[in-house]
């Protein structure tokens, strides 16, 4: 895990150097060749990756393993002993019935879970062969390279669109790099750069409930993570913009690997790689999300993708 | 009134009579209106009361020597001589001023911790408890505790900066109780978005939750300074009484409320009336902080 990337050409942006940064931001109507290829495609995604990184390479997400990891609230026990794998640069989609503990789980990847006031959890996260609950692993570093995306879009309220994005790496303290094109990169990733580029100083608040979701992810995107996890992220959405998030999540697997949890189903099967299928805290099977939706090893997958219950 | 008890043929036809408002609904409403509106005129009138003679006597006593010259000790003779109020409100507002300064940081930052930190910890809940109990002790006792432990405790005489920390006492509750109710505004949907891009807890706090509440939070804590700025009883023997005007924190130190208790019970007919001015005065600055406030909740984004 290398959270603080190659940033070779660390020039500190202070609020000091802001007015600096904004007359930048005023010439931005005039894009340079570099930093505004025409389309967005794929490729254009994985050729301007966050500022930070100067490499073209489509870089690697980490694989994630669950081992035995089990999450309580309190006494009661959410998550019973869940081993799974989400491998790099796949998506994976969670599904079950509500209350059956896959958003708990996914909390646990980035240690959120911990959060909540009497919540804790037990076992094993391995992020590429690092235990995120070893009691040297710093809680912060995990957080960056483990990005989250909420089932509501939630964008600061008091932050103007560019600020959002900005979060991340100010908030961090790892400010390096030129933070406008690093919030260009990531707008640009999050396929919302030709939509709000000329508005970067309003508030993120403004936007529509799919753009504000976009700027979210945008958002995690800026801090350069390794792995996305996605909570619902399109069930306060309507279908185009849902539409729009699923192009965004086929893209954006070339970076990073991705874990989605949904409730549409239909979702998880034009999205996913893989699908995994939980039922009251415990996983009951993963596989190619073709065989998960076609030929289930277990009655009650069959039972649950079929709409017999859930 | 619905759509459906619309007036005129409408209802009359026999698809929507029996959505008609019958009389004795209509009575009934009529008087639970009525009584409503009784109670608030009823509040009301003592506040009208209250304005219509500040402003009568008030005004009277209002001239521009009033603000500018100190008040004298002569009381017996004419009208003019016996001074201004220039020292009551420069000593209020620099009491308030320390004041504000002891109590808003540490009452923000006890509502943080409690909100951010403690949350439902057993120490949390007590320090909870004991704001609670805090805000309902009467402001007298504040300036008795002050008194007891800073003047008598010390051996040493009253001061102004004695008469801000029993105000700041008093304001301590009402800004943590304030500031703690706004930051529980703030939607937990940030902070876990904030956290979960890898931001340290103390940067989430100083970037993304205080921004959000303060607009909110400035309202309480105007609120009680107000409050603050009215009270006589924990400067009478803290802060004391002196007619001149001091801006030495140290020593003797005049206030509005103080100088209207002082006033009041004066015999002459012209000192009384420079209680009226001096009430009018403290006043119209409490209502001007009010102002402020509100002017700054509007423009919350939480309300």
């Amino acid at each position: 895990m290398t959270p603080d990337g190659p940033t070779s050409e660390v020039t500190d942006v202070d609020p000091e150097s802001r007015s600096e940064l904004d007359r930048q931001r005023q010439d931005s109507s005039e894009p340079s060749p570099e930093l505004a290829p025409p389309r967005i495609t794929s490729s254009a995604i994985a050729s301007t990756p966050a500022g930070s990184r100067a490499d073209t390479e489509a870089k690697p997400g980490l694989s994630v393993k669950l081992e035995q990891l089990r999450a309580f609230y309190g006494d009661a026990e959410q998550v019973k002993g869940i081993d799974l794998e989400f491998r790099a640069n796949e998506v994976t989609a969670i599904i079950g019935p509500s209350g059956c503990g896959k958003s708990t789980m996914v909390r646990c990847i980035n240690r959120m879970h911990e959060e909540i006031p009497g919540a804790r959890a037990e076992g094993r996260v391995l992020l590429d062969e690092l235990d995120v609950y070893d009691p040297s692993v710093d809680v912060v570093a995990v957080r960056r390279a483990v990005g989250m995306v909420f089932q509501k879009p939630n964008p600061f309220p008091t932050m103007s669109i560019f600020d959002n994005v900005a979060a991340g790496p100010r908030l961090s303290s790892r400010r390096g790099g030129d933070l406008r094109a690093m919030v260009e990169a990531a707008l640009r990733s999050a396929g919302l750069w030709d939509e709000v580029a000329e508005r970067l100083d309003e508030p993120g608040a403004g936007l529509s409930g799919g753009q504000q979701q976009r700027l979210c992810i945008a958002r995690s995107l800026a801090v350069d993570p390794e792995v996305i996890l996605m909570d619902e992220p399109c069930s306060a959405l309507d279908p185009i913009a849902t539409l729009k998030i699923e192009e965004l999540i086929d893209q954006l697997k070339t970076r990073v690997t991705i874990v989605i949890v949904t409730h549409n189903m239909q979702q998880a099967a034009r999205v996913a790689d893989r699908t995994a299928f939980m039922l009251g805290g415990e996983l009951v099977e993963v596989g190619p999300t073709q065989e998960i939706f076609t030929k289930p090893n277990d009655s009650r997958t069959e039972e649950y993708v079929t709409g017999k219950f859930g | 009134m619905s759509a459906f008890g619309a007036p005129g043929e409408r209802s009359e036809s026999g698809q929507l009579a029996r959505y008609a408002v019958s009389p004795a609904r209509r009575r009934k409403d009529r008087l639970a209106r009525g009584g409503i509106l009784a109670c608030t005129v009823i509040a009301l009138i003592p506040l009208a009361l209250i304005v219509y003679y500040l402003l009568r006597k008030g005004l009277g006593a209002w001239s521009t020597s009033f603000f500018t010259t100190d008040p004298t000790g002569n009381t017996f003779f004419g009208g003019s001589s016996i001074g201004g109020i220039k020292s009551a409100i420069l000593g209020t507002v620099e009491i308030v001023a320390l004041a504000s300064a002891i109590a808003v940081p540490t009452g923000v930052g006890v509502a943080v911790w409690l909100v951010e930190y403690g949350r439902i910890s057993w120490f949390a809940q007590t320090v909870r408890f004991f704001v609670d109990v805090l805000t309902g002790v009467p402001s007298i006792v504040f300036g008795l505790f002050v008194y007891i432990v800073l003047v008598v405790g010390t051996g040493s005489s009253y001061a102004g900066y004695k008469g801000s920390i029993a105000l700041a006492l008093l304001m301590l509750p009402v800004v943590i109780r304030s500031a703690e109710v706004i930051l529980l505004l703030v939607p937990a949907a940030l902070r876990e978005s904030a956290l979960a891009l890898g931001a340290p807890r103390w940067r989430v706090i100083f970037n993304i939750v205080l921004p959000t509440a303060l607009p909110g939070m400035v309202t309480g804590v105007l609120l009680a300074v107000a409050r603050a700025a009215g009270e006589t009883a924990p400067l009478l023997f803290t802060a004391a009484y002196t007619q001149k005007t001091n801006f030495n924190l140290g020593g003797f130190m005049n206030s509005l409320p103080v100088q209207i208790y002082k006033d009041v019970t004066s015999p002459t007919t012209a000192v009384v009336n420079r209680a009226w001015g001096a009430a009018l005065a403290l006043v119209t600055m409490i209502l001007l902080l009010n102002l402020i406030a509100r002017l700054i909740a509007r423009r919350s984004r939480l309300a």
